[in-house]
């Protein structure tokens, strides 16, 4: 009851440095440091803007999940979500493909393709959580499996490609294109990340996004449409899994089972390690951006520097996102 | 030498000094009460006895022996139990179950059930309540639930129990099974410890009186020579002035019905319930706890479901399915429940005081300068009182906090406040501001429906009361007829008003 009187006082206008929003960066700073010394080559521009393209994919589908982890959910789906939406794209074009041939309306129908389907995808998490009353959790885990069993199923256990070699030379530009010197992934990373801040901080929906993680009963009472919030987040969050689909799929031009395996852990722990806490109520873009390129660095220092094996790459990432729990287990 | 001792106490928090080097004396078997505005120290006090935080220096002595606790368990240890106004009992578990806690009865490795249920019966007894010890607490209501805390307390054997506002959530019959108890744990030896914001409960219960202002000891005086004024004098450091405004009547002309419910029924609290609120009305809502008033304007809110019933806003059907309808309708809501359901507690002041209009400092994106200028504004309208306007709600007093509620309610520019258990928890220096809010809506023309279990307080500011029991309408009284011996026979069933229906006037 009896809360200590707050005495005005300087030090409190002044933010402090807070180490948890900070700490992560230092890390990839003392990270790139050690690397470095290491390994000359890790410092080079073709390794550094190698890592950051390959970080762009997980990277922005850890601003989406930011966005969900922040409201107090969690979408365990994005990394089956990714195959799916990769595999029905190519078949989508291989079929349009021979009537539109190597047009601007092909890789239009292929954009929108991947946008289609993560929208779809979207509404129907956010609706089953919400008007369902569904936990989050089970809800993406459930959609997981559907997502990569119909994939398989697409693609009868094999591998979805291309079948014309000319669209893959059509669409490659969207992965290995470099204006301005920049890879686009990178580029398109950063475009996302600075939306998503802007979304996030400067908007009515990043508020209440933020306002429902912390308490939901409140913001249910403030006369905020608590459902229709959630459903635009995993809108928004499976909509971030088609542009790093638009973005995979000129890389390799495939989809099969093994497609974004994995990724859903990457984009969490990524979230995590940027200093969103798990429970909801506050976070920060710039930190997961700072986390998805963290996670990525290791695995590169570790590969150049042959420390470790790469087979043991995840077992690594995991240490590193329980070790960030850990750090982060006192707060709030 | 006194039986228990507080000698120079301070307590900091960073550079914060909340104890002053308080010094006091609480002697063998008396009750002592312990009063003073929220943010005085009590309950920090009270947490340095039981364990729960370290003084930054001074000491606590108990028959001359320097108390050490490294935590409260050791505290309860040696006796001394506090009971916290915010229960801490587990939902999920049974009354049994949470009464045992930590020192399960055993029969070699196993739990010995019986045994504990059968425990569990006396000490339930002992409160008088008669539950069966099996039944989960998520099940009991608010008032059981503080009988309950009660019951873990006196099971424990303590020497030493602290109470911090227990009454907070008991019925006027309940607060009579309590104080009972209270008097029988004296007359047994056990020094009692009782924080509480009631005056007349403190004049009621206890033997002495001390009182903290601002980590202060003010003066510590026997109860029967000192008046329920002066102690709260005491409290607040000045005289008091009338604590509530002068009542001004409005007309009440049919055409000047702003709000009408007529056959409103919820679902297992409410039944066939039908009012008219007047412009410029303060329509005051009594009754037990328990009574079904919170349910009711919850379901007119949309926030519970409700069977039946027609909703008029000036004299037009309108349905609420949510809390947006009602805002557009011009009804808002300020729940009983500050941190669970009335303010983000983590975030910062503007962007509660926003957070119900945001979309009116959104073009598209979001102007912090103006939410930082309503804030500004809010505080010089509403009082309210804080260092920092840059700090997270948490840390005002539950009294600007409870201001800051009102303020975000008022964003909404609302016709109709429905405001539930307005001052609870709040000091007496803040329960006159908002009494004085209050008056100054009505006098602007807005509707105010106000909640309390505070009769003083309905008295005080109600120009009409609306007496609910179990769930129905047992009586309505004019401003005039108000007294508390009435308001209590219609909430106890004694008396009822209401033979026939009439949702106007009703």
């Amino acid at each position: 009851m009896s809360q200590p009187k707050i005495t005005p006082s300087t030090n409190l206008t002044k933010p402090k440095l807070d180490l948890s929003s900070y700490g992560p960066f230092i890390g990839l700073i003392l990270l790139c440091v050690i690397g470095a010394i290491l390994n000359r080559d890790f410092a080079s521009w073709g390794n550094i803007s190698n890592v950051l393209t390959r970080t762009s994919l997980v990277g922005i589908i850890a601003i989406g999940a930011t966005f969900i982890i922040i409201s107090g959910g969690i979408d365990l789906s994005v990394g089956s979500l990714i195959a799916l939406q990769a595999g029905v794209m190519i078949l989508v074009l291989n079929a349009v493909f021979g009537t539109l041939g190597a047009s601007f309306a092909t890789i239009l129908i292929g954009i929108v393709t991947a946008l289609a389907v993560g929208f779809v995808a979207g509404l129907l998490h956010g609706f089953l959580i919400t008007k369902g009353r569904i936990e989050a959790f089970i809800v993406t885990l459930g959609t997981a499996a559907i997502y990569r069993a119909v994939l398989t199923q697409l693609a009868q256990g094999g591998t979805i490609t291309f079948t014309d070699p000319k669209l893959s030379s059509l669409f490659e530009p969207l992965y290995y294109g470099t204006p301005l010197g920049i890879p686009v992934p990178i580029l398109v990373f950063l475009a996302m990340a600075l939306i998503a801040g802007l979304l996030l901080n400067q908007t009515t929906f990043g508020r209440y996004v933020q306002a429902i993680g912390s308490n939901e009963q409140v913001s249910r009472y403030a006369a905020i449409n608590v459902d229709a919030v959630k459903i635009w987040a995993f809108v928004f969050q499976a909509l971030c899994v088609s542009i790093a689909t638009i973005l995979y799929v000129p890389r390799l031009g495939s989809a099969s089972n093994g497609t974004g395996l994995g990724w859903e852990l990457e984009a969490i722990a990524a979230v995590i390690i940027g200093g969103t806490a798990l429970k909801g109520g506050s976070g920060k873009i710039f930190g997961t951006v700072v986390g998805s390129i963290l996670l990525a660095t290791i695995g590169n220092v570790l590969n150049i520097t042959s420390l470790i094996s790469e087979y043991l790459n995840p077992a690594v990432q995991g240490v590193v996102v329980i070790v960030v729990a850990f750090l982060q287990r006192n707060r709030k | 030498m006194a039986f228990l001792e507080f000698v120079d106490v301070i307590k900091e928090y960073g550079a914060v000094r909340v104890l002053h080097g308080v010094n006091l004396a609480i002697e063998h078997g008396e009750v002592h009460a312990l009063i003073g505005e929220n943010g005085a120290g009590k309950s920090t006090l009270m947490k340095i006895l039981a364990g729960f935080v370290a003084p930054t220096s001074g000491e606590v002595k108990l028959e001359s022996r320097r108390l050490q606790f490294s935590s409260n368990t050791d505290a309860e240890r040696a006796g001394i139990v506090l009971i916290h106004q915010e229960f801490n009992l587990i939902e999920d578990l049974s009354i049994a179950q949470n009464i045992f806690l930590g020192r399960e009865l055993k029969r070699g490795v196993l739990l010995n059930t019986q045994h504990m249920n059968l425990e569990a019966a006396k000490a339930l007894a002992r409160v008088g309540l008669q539950l069966d010890p099996r039944t989960l607490v998520r099940d009991l209501i608010v008032p059981h639930k503080q009988m309950l805390e009660i019951a873990k307390a006196l099971s424990r054997d303590a020497k030493i129990l602290v109470m911090d506002e227990p009454t907070a959530t008991l019925t006027p019959v309940e607060t009579d099974v309590l104080f009972e108890i209270i008097a029988g744990l004296k007359a047994s030896g056990v020094t009692v410890v009782y924080i509480s914001h009631k005056l007349d409960e403190v004049k009621r219960i206890s033997d002495r009186v001390s009182v903290l202002r601002d980590g202060h000891l003010i003066t510590t005086r026997e109860t029967a020579s000192t008046t329920q004024h002066e102690m709260a004098s005491l409290m607040v450091g000045r005289d008091l002035e009338d604590m509530y405004p002068a009542k001004s009547i409005p007309s009440r002309k049919a055409s000047d019905v702003v709000l009408e419910l007529q056959h409103f029924s919820v679902p297992g609290w409410a039944q066939d319930i039908g009012f008219g609120l007047y412009r410029g009305e303060i329509l005051g809502f009594g009754g037990l706890v328990g009574a079904g008033r919170t349910e009711l304007f919850e379901a007119l809110l949309g926030l519970r479901p409700r069977s039946s019933g027609t909703v008029l806003r000036h004299g037009r059907p309108i349905q609420i399915h949510n809390p947006r309808d009602a805002a557009k309708a011009g009804l808002v809501y300020l729940s009983e429940d500050r941190k669970g359901k009335g303010l983000l507690v983590d975030f910062l002041l503007f962007q509660n005081l926003t957070l119900s209009n945001l979309s009116s400092y959104a073009k598209p994106l979001l102007n912090q300068n103006a939410e930082q200028r309503a804030l500004e504004k809010a505080r010089d309208e509403y009082g309210i009182r804080t260092g920092n306007l840059a700090v997270a709600a948490k840390m005002l007093s539950g009294g600007n906090q409870q201001k800051l509620s009102l303020a975000k309610i008022m964003q909404l520019e609302p016709e109709v406040v429905i405001l539930d258990e307005p001052t609870r928890g709040v000091d007496v220096g803040a329960k006159r501001e908002i009494y004085f809010l209050m008056s100054a809506l009505a006098a602007a023309g807005k509707s105010v429906i106000v909640i309390s279990s505070e009769l003083p307080e309905l008295l005080g500011v109600s120009h009409r009361l609306i007496v609910m029991r179990q769930g129905q309408i047992a009586g309505v009284l004019e401003a005039e007829h108000l007294n508390e011996q009435e308001v209590i026979q219609y909430a106890t069933g004694l008396k009822s008003n209401l033979g026939q229906h009439n949702p106007v006037n009703a």
